[in-house]
């Protein structure tokens, strides 16, 4: 019944290529999609993690940290991602091999999702930056000066105040820089990492069905950007939940 | 020029819960205090009023060290707070356990936004004092209760008017049972119509006995609640007594000038 509908649909060939067992390729581009998003979770927190830091540093920091903060951001923002996906995954990987000679070590074999994560990760934390410092400088500063005269230590403060007043401002941010992160995986295909798109490239070029894969592989990335905003979206709305919505009215 | 040099003796030497004393602070080039001095006993509620950039909420905010201080000694419920050399607190933990003493009632009110009025009352006990959290939750409900904000515990601020706001934030400061509250203008930013029941709700506090220091713009009510009133100007103490005397006979022509303006 199903297979007569596709027969008579002319599909019966797409079917068998993306099919998940051998000889279908549809493993393959899971497989692609998997380590795909693993990289973007990595670099995305990793990227939280440095933005974070680069926003602290950047607002309440010394001359010279802000100064090499400011390079960091410009730098980053400055140079084409593909230029500096193959600058940071070759000086990051030859950094570690020099360092495991010096030390007596033969070569290492590094990781592609690590190499990932580190190159895409130093990206993000670039945009992150500018993201969470502009979040944190629109929070009320009476919240921050509340915090201080009822003796919050600043960690606490950091964890209990700041990061949830800003978390509204920041989320339509950080959404995107997410749906950039699970993009930007495609281009790590130039230094050999089979995520999505080089598994896809793979196997357009063993069958020469490029229409189909293509197709299926731009299926998947809107499938993870569709599910990410339901959850942004989700965030967001828990994020503002003590601001009236704008739409409403004042409640 | 303290408190006590102008009082008639007390009948036993009450506790000191705040002395301030020669204090002196700059922004910039621009001196806002010039050598304030003063002492609030134990019970005592201390109004400080004076014209707009006289240096009251200023010299209250050096207090818990909001701002730091240009020079001068701070002294809370018997204890010094230490400085540096350049002014700011040689301790960081020492001044964040005098300021967990300090309830503070500000301006803008400061509520955090993210938070629930309850959420905002349990925040410093539960989180900086380390109160059980139910045991914080009991005595918030009861504060809220007292504020008359039973029934907004589970509202988020944004949603309340200023007076519900600011009492909420009364609660917030009540919470951590403080030897002292400070209250910088707290209705200043409200309409008239909402300016009585936030006063009213520092008049009981003023009645069970609690230490307050108060910057105010309310002539009426700082007669009315203080044991003590000074007068700003320009970053001194122009004039200082008992309510009576500084509002019934003010020996200084500016303080004169300053009552007719503010009637």
């Amino acid at each position: 019944m199903v297979e007569a509908l596709l027969d008579t649909l002319g599909l019966t060939k797409t079917v068998e290529l993306l099919s998940l067992q051998p000889p279908g390729w549809g493993g393959n581009l899971l497989r692609g999609l998997a380590n795909s998003l693993q990289i973007a979770f990595g670099a995305f927190g990793f990227g939280l993690l440095i933005g974070l830091g680069g926003a602290y540093g950047k607002l309440y920091g010394g001359p010279i940290l802000r100064d090499l903060l400011t390079i960091y951001t410009t730098v980053i923002r400055a140079v084409p991602e593909l230029v500096l996906i193959l600058i940071l995954y070759y000086v990051g990987t030859d950094l570690i091999n020099q360092a495991a000679s010096a030390m007596g070590y033969g070569r290492v074999e590094i990781s592609g999702v690590a190499a990932g994560i580190w190159v895409l990760g130093v990206v993000q934390g670039a945009y992150a930056t500018e993201v969470l410092r502009g979040a944190i400088q629109a929070i009320p500063s009476g919240q921050l000066e509340a915090a201080r005269a009822f003796g919050m230590p600043p960690l606490m403060t950091l964890r209990r105040v700041t990061i949830p007043a800003m978390m509204g401002f920041a989320t339509p941010g950080l959404a995107n820089l997410w749906l950039i992160a699970t993009k930007d995986t495609a281009l790590l295909a130039i230094v050999g990492f089979s995520e999505l798109t080089l598994e896809t490239r793979q196997a357009a070029a063993s069958t020469r069905a490029y229409f189909t894969f293509f197709l299926a592989a731009g299926a998947l990335y809107l499938i993870v950007t569709l599910f990410s905003g339901v959850i942004f979206g989700r965030i967001e709305k828990w994020a503002r939940r003590g601001q009236p919505s704008l739409r409403e009215g004042n409640g | 020029m303290t408190a006590e040099s102008r009082q008639p003796p007390a009948p036993a030497p009450a506790e000191t819960a705040i002395i301030v004393e020669n204090l002196h602070k700059s922004f910039g080039s621009l001196e806002v205090l010039r050598g304030v001095s003063l002492t609030a006993r134990k019970g005592d509620v201390v109004a400080i009023i004076g014209g707009s950039g006289s240096g009251k909420s200023t010299m209250l905010r050096c207090i818990n060290f909001l701002e730091t201080p240009t020079s001068g000694r701070i002294v809370v419920n018997d204890e010094e707070i230490a400085i540096r050399p350049d002014g700011r607190p040689a301790n960081r933990r020492q001044i964040e356990r005098i300021r967990t003493r300090l309830g503070m009632v500000f301006q803008a009110f400061n509520l955090w936004t993210h938070r629930t009025l309850l959420e905002n009352v349990i925040e410093v006990p539960v989180h900086v004092l380390k109160t059980p959290r139910t045991q914080a939750i009991a005595r918030a409900l009861a504060l809220l209760d007292r504020v008359g904000l039973a029934d907004k515990a589970d509202t988020f601020p944004a949603f309340l008017s200023g007076g519900q706001q600011q009492r909420a934030a009364i609660a917030r400061a009540l919470a951590v049972d403080p030897t002292v509250m400070l209250f910088d203008e707290p209705t200043s930013a409200l309409d008239p119509e909402l300016v009585g029941e936030v006063l009213s709700v520092i008049r009981d506090l003023a009645a069970e006995g609690r230490t307050m220091l108060i910057v105010t713009h309310e002539m009426k009510f700082a007669r009315e609640v203080a044991d003590h009133v000074v007068y700003l100007h320009q970053g001194r103490i122009e004039e200082e007594g008992p309510p009576e005397r500084v509002f019934g006979a003010p020996q200084s022509a500016r303080l004169r000038q300053f009552l007719q303006t503010v009637g």
